[in-house]
């Protein structure tokens, strides 16, 4: 059987997105033709992004069984999320 | 549906006494609404069963553009021509995401582009029949696509995280595919005598298939009982194929057609349609390979597929080349 | 404006239309036929940006004329021997090689008239063609990356992309050649002049094929025409027959 086109994981952040989201992936040769693929794949709706592409075996992924020491710590710091603080009705901007 | 009859693989649908502890603590986080992710540990029978739901569900939407594609060149003005190719471009597109999520599951997208071109993997029964008038166009827009949309909207709460946020992202553009659908169909409906009778002739070629993409009645089905436990499958055949009724013969009557069923009744007592008896001789056969297109659908995938090597071996050809290339430099 | 000159005006925005239009129906056949998914999206994209641009075109000309002719009427009322796009887009898709190399004779030069088509004295076309030029820069920066990828791939690949090259180089000189209404549109600040155009294509095109590692034909080889002026190859009859059908069977039906 022919070789595979490697996988290729996709990340696109959108025109009045603050970040690279992951979308999927797409099968491509190499990582202009994934570039180009993502576009039509994944931009069909949308101008003016960003396309990231990342060979799937690159991506390097923290293990569902270190969620507890990777992310305890900041989940019991709770005061770091603005819904901590309630604020008072009148007082907007905040 | 798009997956119709998905094997487990399990004789009884599991009890806390059947399932090891890590299968129980699965199983708990199933019933507390997280969502199962790529790497996280899975039964290795969820795991098999999810491969062959999204990968049927992905065989389906690729199969699927070719029924339409049939009457893309005929396509009778410029801009129905440009929505009918937006349509099957999207379809495209959602079979490559349910691949991708597929893909998470460890398996090849060549392996299942294999398995359904040996015949082995099935895709939905619906594709099997033929796509004869623009009418047709209509029907399945709005009939296929709508009980499509049905089956899709309870799967983006569905347990396992990359198919849930696949189905999340295929709803957002498979409303306008429904919608295109019935907008034909209206057309016809308000046009010549001709064009009614078109109308008619596709909803009566299309209306018994659509009800048979539910699949049969599963109320006994283990399948189907362990696949809503694992919450990979949320509601029964018979309550999405009621559901699809219920919302469809208004819309028939709108048109000012005929629903093909002399059976159909409204039941004030359950508040939905009775309707008549399914063929499921029929559905079976097609899902065998009978159908009235099975042959040349699988022949024209395997004949893209073939015809094609030599240029997906180019393009690898190539970029090995340059890889080579960048190395030594 | 005189007469000669609208009409001259008509008949050049027609050319366009036709050139996308026949090249869209063409692609659009191709539907769930790629060699890979990935294919498929990207060649629908492309049917999908021409057939656009197409009824940009059709809508100003059928404007222009005054006849109350609308995008629909010019697409599925017209015998082939009143369709203008040129030779090349009216060839069978043939293998994939022949489809691709088809596309990117075209959209080499499809790129650097509209480019100067945006710059032109005439509003409208210079609105359309910025429209257009995005989308006809990526068109070409793909097929031109497909050419060079097929070209230099593997000795299969190499060997159905040159005899490609070869078979089709003769419907290349008609984008070039130009005739009364050509040289009409260069006398109204519209059209680029020939020469200048011609350059430009053999420029990227020399440039694409030497990265493919594929031989040039003779730019001054013999060269085919009279789609333009409606003399047209067999196959365009048998492609307006399909994609006229149920107009021409249904007369005066609204779809």
């Amino acid at each position: 059987m022919s070789k595979e086109w490697p996988l290729w994981e996709v990340f696109i952040r959108s025109q009045h997105g603050l970040a690279h989201k992951h979308v999927g992936s797409l099968h491509a040769p190499d990582a202009g033709m994934a570039i180009n693929n993502a576009r039509d794949v994944y931009t069909r709706r949308n101008e003016g992004v960003s396309i990231w592409v990342v060979r799937a075996t690159d991506i390097v992924a923290s293990s569902p069984g270190d969620k507890d020491a990777l992310f305890e710590p900041s989940n019991s710091k709770v005061y770091r999320h603005p819904t901590f603080f309630p604020m008072p009705e009148e007082v907007k901007n905040l | 549906m798009y997956a119709q009859m998905v094997e487990t693989g399990l004789k009884k649908v599991q009890t806390s006494d059947d399932m090891s502890a890590e299968e129980r603590e699965f199983q708990a986080r199933i019933d507390a609404g997280v969502k199962i992710e790529a790497k996280d540990w899975m039964p290795d029978a969820y795991r098999k069963t999810l491969i062959r739901q999204i990968s049927q569900h992905a065989h389906s939407e690729i199969v699927g553009q070719l029924p339409e594609g049939n009457w893309v060149t005929r396509a009778p003005t410029l801009k129905r021509k440009s929505i009918l190719l937006a349509k099957i471009q999207d379809e495209a597109g959602h079979g490559l995401y349910l691949y991708s999520a597929a893909e998470t599951l460890g398996v090849s997208r060549d392996e299942l582009l294999a398995a359904l071109h040996s015949g082995k993997a099935k895709y939905s029964s619906i594709f099997n029949y033929p796509t004869l008038s623009w009418a047709d166009m209509g029907a399945i827009g709005w009939l296929v696509d709508g009980s499509a949309i049905i089956n899709q909207i309870p799967l983006c709460r569905c347990s396992y995280g990359p198919y849930s946020r696949a189905m999340i992202r295929v709803c957002k553009e498979e409303s306008f595919h429904a919608r295109q659908g019935y907008d034909i169909m209206m057309a016809l409906s308000k046009g010549t005598p001709e064009q009614k009778a078109m109308a008619q002739d596709a909803l009566n070629r299309w209306w018994w298939p659509s009800l048979m993409m539910f699949g049969p009645s599963d109320a006994a089905s283990v399948n189907s009982a362990q696949s809503a436990q694992w919450r990979i499958k949320l509601f029964s055949n018979d309550e999405l194929r009621q559901r699809m009724v219920d919302q469809t013969v208004p819309q028939i009557e709108y048109l000012g057609l005929t629903v093909p069923d002399p059976d159909l009744k409204w039941n004030a007592a359950r508040g939905s349609y009775d309707f008549g008896e399914i063929d499921w001789e029929e559905f079976h056969q097609v899902l065998k390979g009978n159908g009235p297109c099975n042959r040349e659908r699988l022949r024209t995938r395997v004949k893209a597929w073939d015809d094609g090597e030599w240029f997906r071996d180019a393009l690898v050809a190539y970029a090995d080349k340059q890889e080579a290339k960048q190395a030594a430099a | 404006m005189g007469a000669n000159c609208v009409d001259a005006k008509v008949n050049y925005l027609l050319r366009q239309g036709d050139n996308a239009l026949i090249l869209s129906q063409r692609l659009s056949e191709l539907c769930g036929k790629g060699p890979a998914l990935e294919e498929d999206m990207a060649l629908t994209n492309v049917a999908l940006d021409l057939l656009g641009q197409t009824r940009m075109w059709y809508t100003y000309a059928g404007e222009l004329e005054g006849q109350g002719r609308d995008e629909d009427r010019i697409a599925y009322h017209r015998d082939a021997h009143d369709f203008k796009n040129c030779l090349l887009v009216e060839q069978n898709n043939g293998n994939y090689a022949d489809t691709l190399v088809r596309q990117f004779f075209f959209d080499t030069w499809h790129y650097f008239l509209i480019g100067a088509l945006t710059k032109c004295g005439d509003t409208r076309i210079a609105e359309i063609a910025e429209k257009s030029l995005k989308e006809v820069t990526y068109h070409l920066r793909r097929s031109g990356d497909l050419v060079v990828r097929l070209g230099d791939g593997t000795e299969v690949s190499h060997a159905k992309t040159q005899t490609a090259v070869n078979e089709l180089w003769m419907y290349t000189g008609e984008f070039f050649n130009y005739d009364e209404v050509d040289q009409a549109m260069v006398a109204a600040g519209i059209a680029p002049a020939a020469d200048e155009l011609r350059a430009q294509w053999l420029a990227h095109v020399s440039d694409i094929l030497a990265e493919a590692t594929l031989a040039m034909p003779a730019p001054d080889a013999w060269m085919q025409k009279g789609g333009k002026q409606g003399r047209h190859t067999e196959h365009l009859g048998y492609l307006l027959a399909e994609m006229q059908f149920l107009q021409r069977a249904y007369p005066g039906s609204q779809w």
